[in-house]
């Protein structure tokens, strides 16, 4: 995987804040700044792994690339297009190559639809094929995620959770995009049925040279499908890397911290790790600390990080770290 | 020392379609300050094997023993009384869902102090002490004023702190844990597992801990036993399981999880199929319609447990004599 190849994907200084609605007498509303300036680019065929704990943002930065939720500010290139500026009818095209494969199977997927017209409904959507064709096609994409073409008329309270995620994924893939965003996609899946899904979601990525941001907080399996991961923390990036390059050697404290926790599947290198306290709970994104985002919990801080929020720098090899303290 | 002894529990819950055997016939004990770690997956009735010993389900699961004994007494006929007892006294439980299990109209410190003064009959100022000290004890911040707030107030791993310290308020001789950590980030659940191992050195409290993260159960317990389909597929100390697994459930189960030192890309191994519906349990092994290692015996006849070690045992017609020998999955292989 050495040959250079376009990026399909450019994130620049990407910024999402929700108003956060107070009192009808106060003077203004408060911002919950839940993705804060972050930058990032996804090589086409590639997988950039996003991890980080509950409310760190990744779901947020998922859905606004997607512009499922507006930007605040920041680009977002597609093929090097802008499209944060694209009225909804110019998107229109554009959301044909980018398709999203939610977390929760039973909340994704309308009870009331047969699997056939779950999967159907894009193709309705964005005209692509009806009669014959359409049926044809629905035939191909059940077989192709491993489902039986009996399974067509059945509703989604007949399948298992892991049959639900990939009736999900037949439908992201009805449309034939380029860009597919899976937000926590194995997170409710029993650990047999993960490796199940994983590998296809590999083996379509290779048939079909698709583009996958995959956020997760099961940091091995991130590890296992992403060419690149990223790390965040309340709203910010603070370290991304080649995967195996971030799992051997991760510079920022808190790669180190959140890495440290995972558990090892193995009693006798369960005992041999370290594992880093950290002390203290994320704050609040309503009112983050000025300066560096983690300067609270970090046992390293100086005076700079609670002053300047430490902009990404390039360690060499692609290797980004956010860190006073790392140079 | 034994403190629980479970022989032969069978529990069978009554539903309009039939029957579901949740669980059929698993035999295991628990000795006093030991952990032991219960895995397997959803429908494994690993939950539901726990709440019959508690004797929590509802009226349509009959339950069955041939001896179901705690800290040497019968659990199946304790009256009411005996039972409260057990439940607040003897066994702590924590659920796997902070979010659900705390009362969200009462405070924390009403949660916490009703049982302490129902079953350690203490005063009210006397249980406010307790819950503060036990509060301390895992290690929340200024618990005076905690005592006072709502559970909306807590974050998730506050919550499940909360959970832990109502379980272990009456110094519980068994705590039992269903999936404790399952809904918190890595860092709160590093937290809560040391938390409860540091429990378990001080007051030599006995830990059952239902999971399905192998990584949770490698750093946690002493001994592991695996479920599948109602049934114990096998059972010996962490190592045993980990390094000289018998049973191919559990090859499959670390076969499936990505590697640690990972170098270079290799492709997971999943177990095909999905577990067995256990409203009509198959005949033989309930693992043979997804076991690569099948045989004619496995359709047709239950393997009965065989023992390796004073500790370990598998129940695999693989371990017969006459069986093909098959090639099995080790972790670090």
């Amino acid at each position: 995987m050495t040959q250079t190849t376009e990026n399909l994907i450019e994130v620049k200084h990407l910024k999402k804040y929700f108003d956060v609605k107070k009192g009808l007498f106060s003077r203004s509303d408060r911002q919950l700044k839940a993705v804060d300036d972050i930058s990032f680019s996804i090589k086409k065929g590639e997988t950039l792994g996003l991890v980080g704990e509950s409310g760190c943002g990744k779901t947020t930065a998922g859905r606004t690339l997607l512009r499922l939720y507006e930007p605040t500010s920041g680009q977002i290139l597609f093929h090097g297009k802008p499209l944060e500026k694209l009225t909804h009818k110019e998107l229109l095209p554009y959301r044909k190559k980018m398709q999203m494969i939610f977390q929760d199977p039973y909340a994704s997927l309308d009870p009331r639809m047969t699997v056939g017209e779950i999967i159907g409904d894009p193709l309705d959507v964005h005209r692509i094929c009806k009669g014959k064709d359409r049926s044809d096609r629905i035939r191909e994409l059940v077989e192709l995620v491993g489902l039986k073409r009996d399974h067509i008329n059945r509703y989604p309270h007949e399948f298992s959770g892991g049959q639900r995620q990939r009736i999900g994924i037949a439908r992201a893939l009805a449309v034939e995009p380029e860009f597919i965003v899976c937000d926590e996609p194995i997170s409710a899946l029993d650990v047999s049925i993960q490796a199940q899904v994983v590998n296809m979601l590999e083996d379509l990525q290779e048939r079909f040279g698709l583009t996958y941001l995959f956020i997760s907080h099961d940091l091995s399996m991130v590890r296992h499908i992403s060419h690149k991961v990223g790390v965040m923390y309340l709203g910010s990036l603070v370290e991304i890397a080649d995967a195996h390059e971030l799992y051997t050697n991760m510079q920022h404290p808190y790669t180190k911290a959140l890495l440290s926790a995972v558990p090892i599947p193995d009693p006798d290198l369960a005992e041999k790790s370290e594992r880093i306290h950290l002390q203290g709970d994320v704050p609040s994104p309503l009112d983050p600390p000025p300066g560096c985002a983690f300067q609270t919990r970090c046992a390293y801080a100086v005076a700079a990080c609670r002053e300047v929020k430490p902009e990404l720098k390039d360690m060499g090899n692609g290797h980004q770290v956010a860190c006073h303290i790392v140079s | 020392m034994k403190l629980l002894q479970v022989n032969n529990l069978r529990t069978t819950f009554h539903i309009e379609a039939g029957q579901v055997q949740a669980v059929r016939g698993i035999s295991f004990h628990v000795e006093k300050g030991e952990s032991v770690g219960i895995v397997g997956e959803s429908g494994s009735g690993k939950s539901v094997s726990m709440l019959s010993i508690m004797r929590l389900l509802p009226d349509n699961a009959k339950i069955e023993a041939d001896r179901l004994l705690f800290d040497g007494i019968e659990i199946m006929d304790m009256d009411h009384k005996q039972m409260r007892r057990l439940h607040g006294n003897d066994i702590g439980m924590i659920f796997q869902d902070p979010m659900t299990s705390l009362n969200p109209l009462f405070t924390i410190g009403d949660q916490l102090m009703e049982p302490i003064r129902i079953h350690l009959k203490l005063s009210k100022a006397e249980a406010k002490k307790k819950a503060i000290e036990v509060l301390k004890m895992v290690e929340i911040p200024s618990p005076e004023t905690r005592l006072n707030q709502y559970p909306h107030e807590f974050s998730g791993g506050m919550r499940q702190r909360v959970m832990i310290a109502i379980a272990i308020s009456c110094n519980p001789k068994l705590l039992i844990a269903d999936e404790p950590t399952t809904a918190l980030d890595v860092t709160i659940q590093a937290q809560i597992l040391d938390l409860m191992r540091d429990l378990k050195k001080k007051s030599n409290t006995s830990i059952v801990l239902i999971t399905h993260d192998l990584g949770v159960v490698a750093s946690m317990c002493s001994r592991i036993i695996v479920m599948y389909g109602g049934q114990i597929v096998e059972e010996g100390t962490t190592r045993e399981v980990f390094y000289n697994p018998q049973h191919p459930y559990t090859w499959g189960l670390i076969r499936s999880m990505p590697k640690v030192s990972e170098g270079e890309k290799k492709k997971l191994i999943p177990i095909p199929g999905s577990p067995p519906d256990l409203l009509a349990p198959p005949q033989g092994c309930a693992f043979a319609a997804r076991c690569e290692h099948a045989m004619k015996v496995c359709t047709k006849y239950s393997p009965a447990a065989i023992s390796l070690s004073e500790s370990h045992r598998a129940a695999c017609w693989l371990m017969h004599p006459k069986a093909a020998k098959a090639e099995r999955e080790v972790i670090g292989s």
